[in-house]
């Protein structure tokens, strides 16, 4: 692998944990580029030979292996869009770090729209954490626009814990999602925005199966100016049962739209959806201040605490 | 330890005003356990509020440990070692017994030390520790964390409103054994409670009784407590219903 600079340590630490290379499976991506990458005896990963992006194959019964796939931006004035295809064998058991960290210190935007499918063979199970970021002291903008598709056989599972919590001005994420049989789908979603940012998050599960399993949770903090959207749908063609909640604080001016769906097309699918905003409780506040804190290190904690 | 001085507190209801505190003057030593009992919405949990700082008062003055609390804030009051057990404890999502513990305690306590407080009020602590205190906790495990974190704080002065509302299924003895501890080991702290309940005023060395806004009468127990008419539940408990005031 190349070796790193601060930025790019900087970045892959805070998107992935990783210092340095890692273990086993993992492409590092910076500036549009491969700078390392390593495949493992169950984790096939390989260039994408028509759009820009990679093939991810990990073998049928690979348990307890991770792969990382983060990508960081460093330059001004980058625009790029990747195709991630991910094939998960029957019975494996993996976890998959994705990610997306953008330092832009000059004047253009830096944008990276990265799609991410996942195709999950039988009784395979996934957990798959995709945390972004963004800083830099610059006036372009740090844009990050991922898609994400999620193809779950039967009685497959996968969980998906999807961070944004600082720096990223404008972001679109559209994720869906279709479940077999006895397919399990939970997402843990934390989003923060601030300054003039906007968020925009739309989930679209559809439940084909009997005994397909869905809960799709997002906790959100919108501050000063900052708007966002969470847009949840679940939709269930079948005895199943779908979940989907949106519990958010506003602060300053803060805005945030929730529109969450369901649709059931079976008598036996039980749907149930969840949406609460509101600013932080005063009473929160004083239990912490007679604990001695300052108003502004209680919501500090408070906001630390709901989206942990 | 604590002076409150010709101290009024009046809201306005309805359009008209409404004198919740009326003019109270009151010593509380130090080192002591003092109850502050009398009937419902007489005023005793605005009083209490008063005190932390959670209400400002609307006339009068307060000193602890003979300065001037008066205005200042809940923080400041916090730090200068007055604690304040919520009749109705807080609920936090995201917010675990250990962290509520480490920021009562102003420091990084170790879980082992967390532990101990949770374990003092009949908590089974490894069970407890990493929970969120939120609605996936029962009313009386919320109150039994609220008075752990009290615990933590080291107070000089820790105040408890009502403290054995909703702990039914801890055994009473428990609570009384904190407080019991609680003077015996504050170097001097006092420990300022709320209560109707009749076990708690038997360990007080000095009773408040208080009744539309002001002191009825206060003194030693063994003065005042054989002329008060405490109500005994079924099962003896002494325990009467919850208090709708202020």
């Amino acid at each position: 692998m190349q070796e790193l600079n601060e930025i790019q340590k900087k970045l892959l630490e805070t998107i992935a944990g990783l210092r340095g290379a890692p273990n086993g499976a993992f492409n590092i991506r910076s500036d549009s580029k491969a700078i390392g990458r390593q495949s493992s005896e169950n984790i096939e990963i390989t260039p994408k030979t028509d759009v820009s992006g990679l093939d991810i194959r990990i073998k049928p019964g690979t348990k307890g292996e991770t792969v990382y796939i983060p990508v960081v931006i460093t330059q001004s004035g980058i625009k790029e869009l990747v195709y991630n295809d991910f094939f998960v064998g029957e019975g494996a058991e993996v976890t998959i770090v994705a990610g997306c960290g953008i330092d832009n210190c000059g004047a253009v935007d830096s944008q990276h729209d990265g799609i991410h499918r996942f195709y999950v063979e039988k009784n395979a199970s996934v957990k798959y954490v995709e945390r972004h970021y963004g800083c830099g002291s610059g006036s372009g903008k740090r844009l990050l626009n991922p898609g994400t598709e999620v193809y779950l056989a039967e009685d497959s599972s996968m969980e998906m814990e999807m961070l944004q919590l600082r720096g990223v001005d404008d972001t679109k994420r559209d994720t869906i999602a279709k479940l077999a049989a006895g397919a399990k789908l939970v997402v843990r979603e934390r989003l923060m925005t601030h300054g003039d940012q906007r968020a925009v998050s739309g989930y679209d599960v559809l439940m084909e199966g009997a005994g397909a399993h869905a809960d799709v949770v997002s906790r959100s903090v919108a501050r000063e100016r900052s708007f966002q959207e969470f847009d949840a749908k679940i939709t269930g063609n079948a005895p199943c049962y779908g979940h989907t909640e949106c519990d958010a604080i506003i602060m300053d001016e803060g805005r945030i739209l929730a529109v969450p769906g369901l649709a059931a097309n079976h008598v036996d699918a039980a749907l149930m959806h969840e949406a609460a905003i509101g600013k932080i409780a005063g009473e929160q506040i004083m239990k912490l201040m007679t604990l001695g804190l300052t108003e502004t290190e209680a919501q500090e904690q408070i906001i630390n605490g709901f989206l942990r | 330890m604590l002076q409150l001085n010709d101290l009024s507190f009046r809201v306005r209801e309805e359009e008209q005003e409404k004198e919740i505190i009326r003019g109270v003057d009151l010593k509380l030593p130090a080192g002591k356990i003092i109850v502050i009992t009398g009937p419902n919405g007489g005023g005793k949990s605005t009083l209490a509020k008063l005190i932390a700082g959670i209400e400002r008062p609307s006339a009068g003055t307060i000193l602890f440990q003979g300065e001037d609390i008066t205005d200042k804030s809940v923080t400041e009051r916090a730090r200068m070692g007055i604690a304040y057990a919520f009749q109705q404890p807080v609920r936090f999502k995201g917010i675990q017994v250990l962290d509520l513990i480490r920021l009562a305690a102003g420091k990084r306590l170790s879980v082992q030390g967390a532990c101990e407080y949770l374990s003092a009020v009949g908590l089974c602590a490894r069970n407890y520790i990493d929970r969120e205190v939120n609605a996936s906790l029962s009313g009386g495990e919320l109150k039994r964390i609220e008075i752990a974190t009290v615990l933590a704080r080291k107070a000089k002065l820790s105040i408890f409103d009502e403290p054995e509302a909703g702990i039914d299924l801890w055994s009473f003895q428990n609570l009384i054994d904190v407080f019991q501890r609680l003077r015996e080991s504050s170097d001097g702290g006092s420990v300022l409670i709320i209560s109707h309940q009749e076990r708690i005023l038997e360990i007080a060395d000095e009773i408040v009784s208080f009744r539309e806004g002001q002191v009825e009468r206060h003194g030693r127990r063994v003065e005042i407590l054989p002329s008060l008419q405490i109500g005994r539940a079924p099962g003896g408990c002494g325990r009467r219903g919850r208090k709708g005031g202020r």
